[in-house]
């Protein structure tokens, strides 16, 4: 099978004056289209790094990502990022906020009433298409984060990166989210990298959850299949053994293998 | 509604101990509402006039003595009534209505004002965003600022020769330090995730300049703005002084000359006034332009 995505030999070297800190250490992971991976690991683990070197927000110091085999190093809109705190810009509405990534990769291809209907269309997927002119402030955090996920969407990238995206909901609006965004999976086929901290939300939703060792040089301990049929049904899964035995393993590799040490 | 009717239906006998409070008839809204404006409007426009009063009081039983230095306001309303009733008259030179003075105070004071804001705003982008452009011109910046507005004016008169274009200069460099400081930490307190969005979308220097950095930044600039706009007025006053010419600078010094004290009372009202007014239009535009820039 030929990567989709390719992560090849990624190391993150991080230098502050005459310190320096190895944050990530020989990151090899190759993501097939469609896939949904997520990244699992405790906090400060360098999960989030490794995502800004795929959003191409950061260089990696040695290696690289191939994406349908060629090398990307700067940010574009075939990895379309969720942002953990939506990262909307307050000073556009909902629908503006859908355009300004809209307007710029449809520029050419797409003609104004046609990138209108786009951006409906891409509102309408996240069942926001009702607070089009509302601003960011006047609708809920998990209103909010539907936004982001419908401007990254839009921009119909490759790859979809999500960045702890229901890390700042609380647990009834995420859980309804992860609905979501399953759903949207399921209907779009789309390949989607996510980073998380929530072991059920990683089981529930991804293909292969990749789990990251402590940093600093974290590396990747251990990727878990997860050989759930999808559609997949959140109360069904409670009490589905394959499930149970996913989230086991990821657990025991959190806790037991990897414990997190405090840095004191 | 349905509430209660069903309440009357399910506790038929406790209904008769714990009888349904009948709502009270909604008053007319509109004569409410006018009551309750007229209420806030009262709080708030009451104690100043009471507090003007009681200090217009006192400075007329101060200076109504015979010998006092000061003329008591009875006094400055005799002297200047025809100041006041007309403001429009002009006799040719400089002896002129007081609307015509502070006309010509506000139009330096746009055309300096205007000129600072443009090069304080475009300086404050440059040094807010880049590293060395901040090392190489803050500190030229924090000495300069500190210099006081009518030092600049004998350099200034010196390089134009002419009085108008001076004061004009007087009041750019005067203004612009706020404008320039305030925008660059606007620029600089830019948060990251908004320049990430930027670079996902891959918006060019032009648009994240328009789309991004002058929106997010916006509520600083006005800041700057504000402060900008009530130096220009104190300098435009102190340098007309000097300059002579229409304005009503010159021609509060010009009433000094002549020993005419209460007109000096009269335009010292005038030019607190206009620059109340002139800093209330400017927060009140910075408010209609960052009404969405609020942080969620």
């Amino acid at each position: 099978m030929t990567a989709y995505l390719k992560l090849d030999h990624i190391d993150k070297i991080f230098t502050r004056g005459a310190a320096t800190t190895e944050v990530l250490k020989e990151i090899n992971l190759t993501i097939e289209k469609g896939e949904y991976v997520s990244i699992i690991g405790h906090s400060g683990c360098g999960k989030s790094t490794l995502l800004n070197i795929i959003a191409g927000l950061t260089n990696a110091t040695t290696g690289g990502v191939l994406l349908e085999n060629r090398e990307v190093n700067s940010p574009g809109p075939d990895r379309a990022v969720v942002f953990q705190n939506h990262s909307l810009l307050p000073w556009l509405t909902v629908y503006e906020n859908v355009r300004l990534g809209v307007d710029k990769v449809f520029a050419k291809t797409k003609s104004r009433a046609e990138r209108d209907a786009w951006v409906m269309h891409n509102l309408n997927l996240v069942q926001m298409a009702h607070a089009r002119d509302k601003r960011p402030s006047e609708i809920s955090g998990g209103m909010k984060q539907r936004v982001g996920i419908a401007r990254a969407l839009a921009m119909e990238p490759k790859v979809l990166l999500l960045d702890e995206p229901f890390g700042a909901l609380d647990a009834l609006t995420r859980a309804h989210l992860q609905d979501s965004v399953m759903a949207l999976h399921q209907k779009l086929g789309n390949t989607i990298l996510m980073i998380t901290h929530d072991v059920d939300e990683a089981v529930l939703l991804s293909d292969r959850i990749v789990m990251m060792t402590n940093g600093p040089s974290a590396r990747i301990g251990e990727v878990l299949e997860v050989p759930l049929a999808r559609p997949r049904k959140r109360l069904d899964l409670a009490t589905n053994a394959t499930y149970l035995k996913c989230r086991q393993r990821v657990l025991e590799f959190l806790y037991e293998r990897h414990r997190f040490v405090e840095a004191a | 509604m349905n509430m209660s009717a069903a309440k009357i239906e399910t506790v038929t006998p406790a209904a008769t101990i714990a009888p349904v409070v009948a709502m009270t008839p909604k008053r007319p809204p509109r004569t409410d509402a006018y009551a309750r404006m007229a209420r806030e409007t009262a709080v708030r426009v009451i104690p100043p006039l009471v507090v003007i009063a009681l200090l217009t009081l006192v400075w007329e039983l101060i200076c109504r003595r015979a010998g006092s230095a000061l003329p008591p306001p009875s006094k400055v309303f005799r002297d200047t009534k025809e100041l006041i009733l007309d403001p429009f008259f002009d006799h040719g030179g400089i002896d002129k209505g007081l609307f015509w003075h502070l006309s010509a105070s506000l139009q330096r004071v746009a055309f300096g004002y205007s000129l600072s804001a443009i090069a304080g705003i475009a300086l404050g982008v440059l040094v807010g965003q880049s590293v060395w452009a901040m090392r190489g011109l803050d500190p030229l910046f924090q000495v300069l600022r500190t210099i006081p507005p009518l030092a600049w004016l004998p350099l200034s008169l010196a390089a134009f020769r002419d009085g108008q274009p001076s004061a004009i200069f007087v009041i750019f460099i005067t203004s612009i330090w706020p404008i320039i400081i305030n925008t660059a930490v606007g620029i600089r307190n830019i948060p990251q995730d908004y320049r990430n969005v930027a670079a996902v979308v891959q918006l060019n220097p032009l648009e994240f300049f328009a789309k991004i950095m002058i929106p997010a930044a916006a509520p600083y600039i006005f800041t700057g703005l504000r402060i900008g706009i009530g130096l220009s007025w104190l300098a435009i006053i102190a340098a007309e002084m000097l300059i002579g010419g229409v304005g009503i600078g010159f021609f509060i010094w010009d009433a000094w000359n002549s020993s005419h004290i209460s007109e000096i009372i009269l335009a010292l009202f005038y030019v607190g006034i206009v620059g109340f007014v002139l800093d209330r239009l400017i927060a009140g535009l910075g408010k209609f332009v960052t009404r969405g820039t609020a942080q969620n």
